[in-house]
């Protein structure tokens, strides 16, 4: 089956995007497809490369990163979302006049259509948050 | 083939206008979901009623008031606003205390219809079980 996956929900605050990666994590082991993660809300916090968690905690921000790199997952930042909370790429980071930016590897930022897209190309959309 | 594609999106709004970002970005989504030709609706239950009340005034906690783009919707073609009743009861509220939203027919030589409908929890239910996709705020 095809699963689009929606995190509405930062790091460490809310179980959501913890939940949305052991989610993943099982549905790729099951062989399905991932169409794509799309972080919403504060679920954009999940893409920031900058986050330092305790050495004996996980790193969800990692964690994404190497799933993803793993299974070639599209992980996807609202560009709307992150330009307000301070999540940029670099072109991002020029656009706008910022002295650096902070996505993390493996992370790209782009539009709501994404979702709009994850929501027609999927069998189900998926969503972590309250 | 992609394009071709007709889903039936439900967008569910659960939480009052202000307070948190969610009623806002739910809106967001909504406004650019429209350019995707789905078959589109809304529904508005639980603290999310109060989004749809008439006369809000944010002035006095510094913050945008994004209600009078609800009233744009009908010209994106979202035309299907669900009510619950019992979540509006349960608050105090009646339909008199929404503001009024329209959208044009063009079917019909542009006649002005209401985009808001009340329903019963029960026909809410019945209207959730029919749709492909439910992104819930």
């Amino acid at each position: 089956m095809k699963f689009g996956v929606v995190v509405n929900e930062g790091p460490y605050t809310h179980q959501a995007s913890d939940s949305a990666y052991q989610f993943t994590k099982a549905a790729l082991a099951k062989g399905h497809e991932i169409t794509r993660v799309f972080f919403y809300h504060d679920g954009v916090n999940n893409g920031t490369r900058l986050t330092v968690p305790p050495q004996d905690d996980r790193n969800i921000q990692k964690n994404w990163t190497e799933l993803g790199k793993e299974h070639d997952l599209d992980l996807v930042v609202c560009i709307a979302a992150a330009q307000r909370r301070g999540i940029l790429d670099e072109n991002e980071a020029k656009r706008q006049g910022k002295d650096a930016d902070n996505i993390a590897e493996g992370f790209r930022i782009s539009g709501l259509g994404q979702l709009i897209e994850a929501g027609i190309m999927s069998d189900r959309l998926v969503t972590f948050g309250d | 083939m992609q394009e071709e594609t007709i889903k039936k999106f439900m967008y569910m709004n659960r939480k009052a206008p202000y307070g948190t970002i969610y009623a806002l970005e739910a809106l967001e989504v909504v406004l650019i979901g429209a350019a995707f030709d789905q078959d589109v609706s809304l529904a508005f239950l639980d603290d999310g009623v109060f989004q749809l009340v008439e006369g809000q005034d944010t002035d006095g906690i510094g913050v945008k008031n994004f209600s009078p783009a609800f009233r744009a919707l009908g010209d994106y073609d979202v035309t299907k606003l669900f009510v619950e009743k019992e979540s509006l009861e349960e608050r105090g509220l009646s339909p008199d205390d929404l503001m009024e939203l329209v959208w044009e027919d063009e079917d019909d030589d542009w006649a002005e219809k209401p985009s808001i409908r009340i329903v019963t929890r029960d026909e809410l239910k019945s209207i959730l079980g029919d749709q492909d996709v439910i992104l819930s705020f």
